[in-house]
């Protein structure tokens, strides 16, 4: 089976968020860049959980970015990723970059693809939608579970008020949230046997964005914490009620 | 024309489809247009009370295999009703079913979506929409640059807004593709309301110590008629479910309330709950950061306050 994993390079979640050039561009200053952990810690160590199970398994990685990436694909190939292929294209617009996947996706002919269920970043929860589109497979999400058996799928989801488990023939799309598995750490020979595995660079084919950043801002700052006293808790039962009008 | 995307479980309309049909009725009329609903499936609600909200059409496909939510069907079904029925801007809600069809039905027509939207568009120049970035922490412009426009937009971020009217409601002939997904097992906890529907939450992190003392929270989500939720360390040593998890890589809610109880106001944890509207800390040390976050604090022992806040809302409600 192969399994194609899509992995996204994203801010750290604990990295200052700025604008430079006029609100317009994220600040990339001092930085540290992460894989998007919904993309490693719940369908990338999934993947290695499947391929543990059976050997047959073949965990193929693919990112959408320029070179500034590949520190962190490496890291994925040094958790478990076979081999990895980097779309050079820096777009921001979802719609460009999920064109780009499925063209990987069409050449490879996999039977599993995973995505996050959404990057930290841009919050948008749209290239698995899209690829099942463009690509005209099941897709499933925001998956909880998922176990394979032959050539079947079963992908437990989240549904308003609970969950859902569903059956499906590959191929299948499914996006991954928690439940799917426990992070992982890369040991050493992780690390060492990732310096040789394959990295391929495609050049970028999609260029028409349907969207573009007009500016960013920050939200306006809290005006500041009213402090109530323990004691006083029908004080706070009346602020709630009168002033913040809530309950 | 704006189309409203109308999303249904168990043939019932969900909250955020109805905030939708508001957000695109007041988009419509900044258009200088008029808004209509579609429903896929077959739902108990009278579906000309959709005027209420602002629709002054519903089209239905009124095939009960809808009544299922297949992504793969319901995208297909969705572009081919809304290519007859012809829209500019197509709304969903940004919930589980409308962020996994969604951007499949933006492919479909050819159209620039934005998802996660937090306010209206500006269309005096362009069609630019504000969405959520970064979990919250920032908001960033988009301009969607095709003739066809998709948006979801944030639950809790708009409102449902009622006016008088109906809807008429026509029935619309779209041929529905079988699906090829077969649901095994649904597992709903009953009687309890979505955490991304609730607009009164009481949440606990680690400061509680352990699950036996969550009676407290629970007493004090009882009281007011809230959900619950919880930090991810506390999901994590499985003291809560993880459908409480809320958080940067939980689940992201903007309630009207949201009381932390013994949460610290990790970077991670804020950026699930930034967009509540009001945020009462209980916390005993004064230099939790989530205070920073806050607008109404108590610095405290959570084992004594929250028992005294839960009496002094009984107290409230039995006098008013
Ligand atoms: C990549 C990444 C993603 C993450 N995603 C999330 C996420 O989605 N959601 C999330 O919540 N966390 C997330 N975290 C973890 C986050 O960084 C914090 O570790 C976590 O939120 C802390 O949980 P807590 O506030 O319950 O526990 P703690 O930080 O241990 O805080 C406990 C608080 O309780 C207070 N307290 C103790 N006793 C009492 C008492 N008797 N009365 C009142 N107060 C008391 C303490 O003063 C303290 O402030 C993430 C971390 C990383 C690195």
């Amino acid at each position: 089976m192969k399994v194609l994993v899509c992995i996204s390079k994203t801010p750290d979640t604990t990295a200052k968020i700025a604008f430079t050039e006029g609100n317009t561009k994220f600040d990339e200053n001092g930085v540290q860049w992460i894989i998007n952990p919904y993309d490693e810690w719940y369908s990338l160590v999934r993947a290695i959980e499947l391929k543990e199970k059976d050997p047959t398994v073949t965990i193929h990685l693919v990112t959408v970015s320029g070179a500034d990436a590949e520190p962190i694909i490496r890291k994925a190939l040094a958790l478990g990723g076979d081999e990895a292929i980097r779309v050079n294209n820096t777009s921001n617009d979802s719609m460009v970059v999920a064109q780009e996947i499925a063209a990987v996706a069409k050449e490879g002919a996999y039977d599993l693809i995973l995505t996050g269920k959404e990057t930290i970043d841009y919050n948008s929860a749209s290239i698995g939608s899209m690829l099942s589109a463009l690509l005209d497979q099941n897709y499933i999400a925001p998956a909880t579970k998922l176990e394979i058996d032959g050539t079947k799928a079963l992908v437990t989801r989240e549904i308003d008020g609970g969950e859902e488990t569903a059956e499906t023939n590959l191929p299948v799309i499914v996006s991954c949230q928690k439940g799917m598995a426990e992070q992982r750490i890369p040991n050493m020979r992780g690390i060492m046997a990732a310096r040789t595995k394959p990295l391929k660079v495609v050049e970028a084919s999609i260029q028409t964005a349907t969207t573009s950043i007009q500016q960013f801002d920050l939200p306006p700052a809290k005006s500041g914490v009213k402090l109530i006293d323990p004691t006083q808790m029908d004080e706070l039962v009346r602020l709630l009620k009168e002033e913040a009008k809530v309950i | 024309m704006v189309l409203i995307y109308i999303d249904q479980a168990d043939q019932e309309i969900k909250k955020a489809s109805l905030e939708a049909i508001s957000y695109g009725a007041a988009l419509a009329k900044q258009l200088g247009t008029h808004a209509e609903a579609l429903v896929l499936g077959t739902v108990k609600e009278d579906l000309s009370s959709l005027g209420k909200y602002g629709a002054s059409k519903v089209h239905q496909v009124a095939n009960d295999s809808l009544n299922h939510f297949d992504a793969r069907v319901n995208s297909i079904v969705a572009a081919e009703a809304i290519k007859t029925i012809g829209a500019d801007v197509v709304v969903f809600a940004h919930n589980t079913n409308g962020k996994a069809v969604a951007p499949a039905v933006a492919v479909k027509l050819n159209a620039g979506i934005v998802t996660g939207a937090s306010a209206l568009p500006k269309t005096d120049n362009g069609f630019v929409v504000t969405k959520t970035v970064f979990s919250g922490k920032a908001f960033a412009s988009l301009k969607i640059e095709t003739a066809i426009k998709v948006i979801t937009i944030n639950q809790n971020s708009f409102g449902i807004q009622l006016t008088e009217g109906t809807a008429s409601v026509e029935s619309l002939a779209i041929s529905v593709p079988a699906s090829t997904i077969k649901i095994t097992a649904v597992n709903k906890v009953e009687g309890e309301i979505p955490l991304t529907e609730a607009s009164l939450v009481v949440s606990g992190g680690r400061g509680l110590k352990g699950p036996e003392n969550w009676g407290i929270l629970l007493d004090l989500a009882k009281s007011l008629g809230a959900s619950t939720a919880c930090s991810r360390p506390v999901s994590d040593a499985d003291w809560r479910p993880h459908h409480e998890h809320v958080g940067q890589t939980g689940i992201q809610i903007a309630p009207n309330l949201y009381i932390a109880i013994g949460i610290s106001g990790a970077i991670q944890h804020l950026a699930g709950v930034n967009r509540s509207k009001t945020i009462v800390v209980i916390n005993k040390d004064p230099e939790a950061p989530f205070f920073k976050a806050a607008d109404y604090g108590v610095v405290g022992d959570a084992f004594e306050v929250v028992p005294a806040l839960t009496a002094a809302i009984i107290k409230s409600k039995a006098g008013a």
